[in-house]
């Protein structure tokens, strides 16, 4: 897609790809160009214009300017410095002298380009104006008065994250002197002029944002502006300590850091105060951001709990989990299970993994064939079986990168609506289909997007039966000439006056429908809307979501989600739908069901173990240990202990019984036995971003190919369509599991979530029958769904609600206010 | 002066003045002779003499030297530095200090702590603020780094305590609210200095 080119930075040569920004061909090749408003992975925003740079003897700035075969770029001219430095001169026109209590303590980007601009001196003034702080949700603060309208939050809210929260509005200051148009500096005066008139506010229109919580233009802010609450004047950047770790979460795996210090005078245990990230190369989430105070505080050792924990183990049926835990200890299950036959039994990576396997036999593969860091770069999008929004917050920030970055289209197919997802883009398109139709779903897209020759003729036909040539009538505006006798009032003359008015004429066209739209719900106009969305792509990637997986015809949904990669050429990447759910699935033989005495870990059973202090046996929660997670992009990556923990954990237990290792990031290497990953030890394993943005953690599995077998794809099945009402197995969005739960800051209680229309007739609190089991909780509106089905999460351990739902995502329950 | 003084090592050439001496009596009756007139000269009274002037000054006169030590203490420099001082702002009576932590990272014993949090005024609050005096090495750094002049060095120099380490907190060391008016200013490191008016470069102003 992309070819190398040369050019001359400085006078040295460097190798970059076409169409890059020559900002970022400096960067990757460690050459500094000061840039304060743009964001690696968004659209330039020359607010700062800082970035002024001279490409072949013309100014440009380096951020939205293209490399070209042969440029030659200087960074630094005395007349750049001299604008950029009076740029600088201007942010700090009234800019408050506050950095002793500033947030930013010494992070701060203004700070640093004052002075390497080297500002000694201010040439400009102008009145101040009013600005005040305010709290724009539960966890952003903005102080306005320290804002420079950089608007790299403005930015990130609408290219990477989506939610298009925040916007910039009226400041209300005063306004420039003109004659300043002429005596300053070019750019540092239409710089002024925009910041003069501009703060950050709520793009809705009152006070609040109402978005997804996610925090990422907290981390982007330059400046203290944007802080989150509950850090505000706790402490200064200089006295945390950074771990570097690997959020545990969702299977995203994002890489963050999380930044510690003793809790107070009085205590002096060590406690997490924020958690930050590389924010140019990942984006975090809500959950990710705000839910890191999920440790398990522990006194000491409990011998006895200890003993017993050995003894229950030993005699154990079953090991009941779920996929909140490091390969490492799945690899110790998975011991266990060689070494006493215990089942293991993990829901969600049971039946993921299974629908791997399912989709790795026809074309012989382990692993699905891409990731979300190369779906990324396509221009097609489409989404199967899963709530964006909900199940892995970076996978919409995918679905939205493409729309906003790469001009592209996207597709959306799922039974509840999403109004986040409607507004990603024009060129969006969102099926919301019954319940069940998730495989009429994925032969639309064969029929779309499937090179016929590639397709066995049986499917070829079976598509090709849903079409039908029928007449539309469709109307049109035409214009008709008019002939009129019009009598002149004045003279009494008649006169013949001719006009144009437009007419509507009806007008039959021949179309070719297309019976899977219409079942799966789209819109009369598809084909039209097709046609355009399909204009100028080339580059197609398909999202598999979680209600593939429990979904019925799982197998058969596998089949021809392996059939549309090799058919459609599409990129295809899987979200596992919890944290190592890939990891587990990959490393241990699961069992579909429990029996006899089981051991729970973090789930319930005769015996817990927990993270969650809950348990008969407590064990390290997630910041308190070291390991590896295995996540979506198919990278297994290092997670460090923030916080220390002095119990007993896994691999103690192990080490009673006879095999475990010394330490438990021993294990890691013993990993080198399963397939797709390697025997590399912890310590060697990286855990940071490039400067071009490459990720250098950690290591990618392999896709290790096993023998190809055919397996035929089987018609879908309408009857599998659930009616009535319908309670969808969805968490709310920053709600994962337990730990997220825990997190002081994470407040999305364990409700069911309708849309506005739906829980008008609900009620307050309801009664939900499962057919007999019934589950009782309040009701809680969620502006952003759409349509009737209900939802109901599953983070709760002790709700047990994936027995509720069994082996499906879609139940068809009833629902009575109480 | 040339150096050639002090190159020249050779001690015989300086002129030296020799004190006029008598000569040693070699002889027996000479050495009792001198022993005598040594023995009734009358210096020995010049001697007591001056004790007792002295004397009779410092218990009649005031001349009297001698500090009662804890009853009575000298007067110390300002740049001394001592137990530390949590000034306030005498125009409000609030602390100064406004909890940036400069001091706490400048602190080379490690012995400063703070807590601070986001108060209803939207300021910084400072909650709690300890000096841990068992490390402190009294070095003066906090009082150099501070930017509003809060923390200073006191005259409090008495560190003897019954603990080997003891602890002071905010409101140990900060000016009691009712004796603002004896707040000093201080005039060790870190205060400003007097020609401080000269160095700055003024900022235009619109208001």
């Amino acid at each position: 897609m992309s070819n190398e080119i040369t050019i001359k930075i400085d006078g040295v040569e460097y190798k970059t790809q076409e169409g890059e920004y020559i900002l970022n061909a400096a960067r990757a090749n460690d050459i500094f160009i000061p840039a304060i408003c743009y964001l690696t992975r968004c659209s330039p925003t020359l607010a700062c214009r800082i970035c002024l740079v001279e490409a072949d003897g013309k100014r440009v700035y380096a951020c939205n300017a293209k490399a070209k075969d042969g440029m030659d770029v200087t960074t630094t001219t005395e007349e750049i410095l001299e604008e950029r430095r009076a740029i600088m001169e201007v942010y700090d026109v009234n800019h408050p002298l506050q950095c002793g209590v500033c947030d930013q303590s010494g992070e701060c980007e203004l700070q640093n380009y004052t002075l390497e601009m080297g500002v000694d001196s201010q040439s400009y003034m102008i009145p101040d104006s009013k600005r005040e702080s305010t709290n724009w949700s539960s966890v952003l603060h903005y102080d306005a008065g320290l804002c420079i309208v950089c608007e790299r939050c403005t930015t990130v809210c609408k290219d990477m994250i989506g939610d298009a929260a925040i916007k910039t509005g009226p400041r209300g200051g005063a306004t420039l002197d003109k004659g300043l148009k002429e005596s300053m500096p070019k750019d540092a005066y239409s710089m002024w002029n925009k910041l003069q008139k501009s703060v950050i506010v709520p793009s809705n229109g009152t006070g609040e944002t109402n978005c997804s919580d996610c925090g990422e233009c907290v981390a982007v802010c330059p400046v203290g502006a944007l802080v989150s609450r509950d850090f505000v004047y706790t402490t200064n950047a200089w006295d945390l300590k950074r771990t570097p770790a690997t959020c545990a979460h969702c299977s995203s795996g994002c890489q963050i850091y999380y930044e510690t210090k003793p809790t107070s005078i009085e205590d002096s245990t060590e406690k997490i105060y924020r958690v930050t990230n590389e924010w140019n190369y990942v984006s975090l989430c809500g959950a990710g951001r705000f839910g890191y105070d999920f440790e398990n505080r522990v006194e000491g050792k409990d011998i006895e709990a200890f003993d017993r924990a050995v003894e229950a183990l030993q005699k154990a049926d079953s090991i009941r989990f779920n996929s909140v835990i490091t390969n490492e200890e799945a690899l110790m299950l998975q011991t266990l299970k060689e070494k006493f036959g215990t089942k293991l039994v993990n829901p969600d990576a049971y039946a993921f993994q299974n629908f791997l396997r399912a989709y790795g036999r026809p074309a012989g593969k382990l692993l699905y064939g891409s990731d979300f860091k190369e779906i990324m770069s396509s221009d097609f999008v489409i989404s199967v079986g899963a709530s964006l929004r909900n199940d892995n917050p970076n996978a919409r920030y995918a679905f939205n990168n493409i729309q906003k970055m790469n001009k592209g289209a996207g597709l959306y197919f799922h039974p509840v609506g999403d109004k986040v997802i409607e507004g990603l883009g024009k060129s969006v398109e969102c099926f919301y289909h019954k319940a069940g139709l998730e495989e009429a779903a994925l032969y639309l897209i064969l029929d779309l997007f499937a090179d016929r020759d590639k397709l066995p003729q049986e499917t070829i036909d079976y598509i090709e039966s849903f079409h039908t040539k029928g007449t539309k009538i469709v109307k049109e505006k035409v214009m008709e000439s008019v002939t009129e006798t019009v009598i002149d009032s004045e003279t009494g003359e008649s006169k013949e006056v001719s006009k144009k008015i437009p007419k509507m004429v009806e007008k039959e066209v021949e179309v070719n429908e297309n019976a899977l739209v219409t079942l799966l719900g789209g819109a009369d106009d598809f084909a039209d809307k097709f046609a355009k969305m399909m204009k100028k792509k080339e580059d197609f990637a398909l999202i598999v979501g979680e209600d593939l997986y429990f979904h019925p015809k799982a197998t058969n949904l596998a089949t021809l989600v392996s059939l549309i990669e090799s058919a459609c050429g599409m990129k295809v990447a899987m979200i596992p739908p919890k944290t190592n759910s890939l990891g587990v699935a990959l490393i241990c033989d699961l069992d579909e069901s429990a029996n006899g005495y089981t051991v729970g870990y973090n789930e319930a059973g005769d015996f817990r173990l927990s993270a969650l202090g809950d348990g008969d046996l407590d064990m390290p929660a997630m910041n308190q240990q070291e390991g590896t997670l295995t996540n979506m992009n198919k990278r297994v990556v290092p997670t460090n202990a923030a916080l220390e923990y002095n119990g007993y954990e896994l691999n103690d237990l192990m080490s009673a019984l006879k095999s475990g290792r010394k330490l438990t990031i021993h294990w890691t290497e013993m990993l080198g036995n399963k397939k797709g990953f390697q025997a590399i030890e912890f310590d060697a394993l990286p855990n940071g971003y490039t400067n071009s943005g490459e990720e250098n953690r950690g290591y990618l599995l392999k896709n290790i190919g096993k023998r190809a077998g055919s397996v035929k794809v089987e018609k879908f099945d309408e009857t599998l369509s659930l009616d009535g009402e319908i309670a969808y197995r969805c968490n709310p969005q920053r709600q994962f599991s337990d730990f997220t739960d825990k997190a002081h800051q994470i407040f999305e209680t364990f409700s069911l979530y309708a849309s506005p229309s739906k829980a008008q007739l609900l009620g307050e609190k309801v009664e939900i029958d499962f057919g007999g089991e019934v589950l009782v909780c309040g009701v809680v509106v969620d502006e952003r769904m759409g349509g009737d089905i209900v939802k109901i999460p599953d983070f709760k351990s002790t709700k047990d609600i994936y027995s509720l739902f069994g082996r499906d995502r879609f139940k068809t329950v009833t629902i009575r206010e109480v | 002066m040339s150096l050639e003084q002090f190159k020249n090592r050779s001690v015989g050439t300086q002129t030296y003045k020799m004190v006029d001496y008598e000569p040693t009596p070699d002889t027996g009756m000479g050495r009792f002779q001198r022993v005598v007139s040594r023995t009734f000269r009358g210096e020995l009274f010049v001697g007591l003499y001056v004790t007792m002037r002295e004397m009779i000054n410092a218990l009649f006169g005031g001349g009297m030297h001698t500090t009662k030590y804890p009853f009575e203490k000298l007067p110390i420099s300002p740049r001394y530095r001592a137990i530390h001082d949590m000034l306030r702002l005498l125009e409000s009576g609030h602390y100064r200090c406004i909890g940036c932590g400069l001091c706490e990272k400048i602190c080379i014993s490690d012995c400063i702590k703070m807590d601070t949090r986001y108060d209803e005024n939207q300021r910084k609050e400072v909650t709690e603020y300890t000096i841990n005096f068992g490390r402190c090495i009294f070095c003066g750094y906090c009082a150099e780094v501070c930017p509003e002049l809060a923390i200073v060095h006191g005259q409090r120099y008495e560190t003897a305590s019954e603990q080997r380490a003891s602890f002071s907190i905010f409101d140990d060391m900060l000016t009691p609210k009712d004796a603002l008016g004896q707040q000093q200013e201080f005039d060790g490191f870190g205060a400003v200095s007097p020609n401080a008016d000269d160095n700055i470069k003024k900022t235009p102003l619109a208001y």
